[in-house]
């Protein structure tokens, strides 16, 4: 772990407008995550924990405040600046895995490497993930022909194959049974102390937050505490 | 890896692509059955005109190619044509239209004659009385007539003296004194076939006969055979327009409607695509070649219903409908189908380029 932070975020506002409505989703948050941090982040829903999550992922911008995330500041980006960070600098996990049903596990994965202009075969490094993934027999079949476990471990290997930055996990094991949630926490733990892979989860379960180097406890749109 | 995407997306709802390649080659079959049926009809008539064994086609002033309304008198043949050296044959003839496509032909046989040789018979032979009609063999098979049999043309019954060679001039011939009489145009005729007794002079006499006949339209056989096209049908072209801008309709809303329906399907995945970093751009290209492939399956199939169009329309009206293989027009209605299917695909195209991701991702 390097000292300087990663991601860094001071006086973090957003605001959304439901009709005639000002939504606080968040009410200020600050925050610092290492580079090489695994951190989790709980709250009941409603906390604005999916709200950071999406800024962070440069899929929303933030209202006020300050917030850093590998050397960009994400308050001024433009669409196509932002566009360009989620290609380059962050890679995400969903809780509905969201894979493509069209396409093969291989070609889920090779497909973020095309939007990322990157083509060609992929590197041994990343051949040798896949074998930590164990998707070796089960790369050329379609989302439908894999279990919920498999589906996320495929979607762990597409976020990380452009090798970003940051990877961001949103319930990465929600619609997982106890033993894929633990082979998939097992995964992202291995991929942080393996190749020191920055990662911020966002869950509602205190056991796989555990998983995290600190867990940090977010509420009515601040963080409320920090494990 | 995006055309693989592409073809998967399409793979993945078979009957929807199905229909919309069935609904774009419609409008191709369509359009190229119409040019096809204008062409077929335009070259046969090249054929037959070609088929009378003159040199030189001498029609009035101000018809078109195809068109033969406007008349001139049949003393030029005596008074000028004949009286030009090299001229060794002319015969006037006078069409008469029955119905859109079809006319009947009064000939006088002797002059007629005197150009080729006169008709090749199959049954029967020329003509005995002014009631009697001559018929191609094509006619008499596609109306099932016999030598002797009374054939209605103008309101009133012929007898069918005999059956010639397809090929020649015209499907329906009839003499020319009784057509002249039956249609008040006593003493006139549309047309004068003229024999040379060297074809290598058809321009020295051309030339000369242009001097004495001012504004008359006076070309070689070849020439004017060369004239024949979907153009010089009247209306035809408009017609062929009017199929077009239909044609480019269909497309457009198939397209649009199949299109936005798989954006709508697909909200989620544009919504992945975006988190992964996909931009606007990437999501419309994604749209636009599958588009793109719907055309192409849709103008092959198209085509290929084309060839059963003409099929079927040789099986089921002999002869009154002939349909060409219009290879020129595969381009153009395969641009057609593009076009119409391009702008069915530009607001789903758009609509999802702008797609949030958040309200994509979380869509159900």
């Amino acid at each position: 772990m390097s000292d300087r932070p990663i991601i860094s975020i001071h006086g973090l506002r957003k605001t959304y407008r439901a009709g005639e409505v000002e939504v606080h989703a968040l009410r200020g948050v600050d925050l610092d995550v290492q580079a090489g941090e695994f951190v989790s982040i709980v709250g009941p829903s409603g906390s604005g924990k999916s709200t950071l999550f999406n800024i962070v992922g440069g899929l929303t911008p933030p209202t006020a405040g300050s917030i850093h995330l590998a050397g960009h500041d994400l308050l001024g980006l433009t669409d196509v600046q932002r566009t360009e960070l989620r290609k380059t600098t962050v890679g995400f996990v969903f809780q509905k895995y969201n894979l493509l049903p069209t396409l093969t596990a291989r070609d889920n994965i090779m497909i973020a490497r095309h939007i990322a202009d990157k083509n060609g075969p992929l590197d041994p490094k990343f051949e040798e993930i896949l074998q930590l993934l164990g998707l070796g027999k089960r790369m050329d079949h379609k989302p439908r022909a894999l279990s919920g476990g498999e589906q996320q471990r495929v979607a762990i290997a597409r976020a990380i194959v452009n090798h970003p930055a940051i990877l961001l996990a949103d319930e990465p094991t929600g619609n997982l049974d106890t033993e894929n949630s633990v082979a998939v926490l097992g995964l992202l733990r291995d991929l942080n102390q393996r190749l020191g892979q920055t990662i911020l989860m966002i869950t509602h379960n205190p056991e796989a937050a555990a998983y995290g180097h600190r867990i940090v406890r977010m509420r009515d749109g601040r963080i409320e505490a920090e494990d | 890896m995006i055309n693989k995407l592409v073809v998967e997306n399409l793979k993945h709802r078979p009957v929807r692509t199905l229909l919309s390649i069935v609904a774009i080659s419609i409008q191709v079959t369509m359009v190229l059955t119409l040019v096809g049926l204008g062409a077929g009809m335009v070259n046969e008539q090249a054929r037959r005109a070609k088929g009378v064994g003159a040199d030189i086609i001498i029609r009035a002033p101000s018809n078109s190619v195809i068109t033969f309304s406007v008349s001139m008198p049949a003393k030029l043949i005596p008074a000028v044509i004949e009286k030009e050296p090299h001229v060794t044959a002319a015969a006037g003839v006078l069409l008469h239209g029955t119905d859109m496509f079809s006319y009947v032909t009064g000939l006088d046989l002797t002059q007629f004659n005197k150009l080729n040789g006169g008709f090749k018979f199959e049954r029967g032979g020329p003509f005995q009385n002014p009631g009697d009609v001559m018929v191609d063999s094509y006619y008499a098979s596609e109306h099932k007539l016999h030598v002797g049999d009374k054939v209605p043309i103008l309101n009133r019954p012929w007898r069918l003296s005999g059956i010639y060679e397809t090929g020649m001039l015209a499907r329906l011939v009839v003499p020319l004194d009784t057509l002249q009489d039956l249609t008040a145009n006593t003493g006139k005729i549309s047309v004068i076939y003229v024999k040379l007794d060297d074809p290598a002079r058809t321009r020295e006499v051309i030339a000369s006969l242009k001097q004495k006949l001012k504004d008359y339209q006076i070309r070689s056989m070849e020439e004017y055979a060369s004239l024949y096209s979907v153009g010089s049908v009247p209306m035809l072209k408009e017609f062929i327009w009017v199929v077009i801008a239909l044609g480019v309709l269909v497309g457009f809303l198939v397209v649009f409607l199949s299109m936005y329906t798989a954006v709508l399907e697909r909200t989620r995945e544009i919504g992945v695509l975006k988190a992964l970093g996909a931009s606007p751009q990437y999501i419309l290209n994604i749209l636009l070649r599958e588009t793109v492939l719907l055309a192409i399956a849709g103008s092959i199939l198209g085509i290929l219903m084309a060839y059963v169009t003409r099929f079927t329309i040789n099986q089921v009206i002999k002869g009154a409908l002939i349909q060409a293989i219009v290879y020129d027009w595969w381009p153009i209605t395969a641009g057609i189908a593009l076009v119409g299917s391009m702008l069915g695909a530009i607001y789903p195209g758009l609509k999802a380029a702008r797609q949030d991701a958040i309200e994509a991702l979380a869509y159900e």
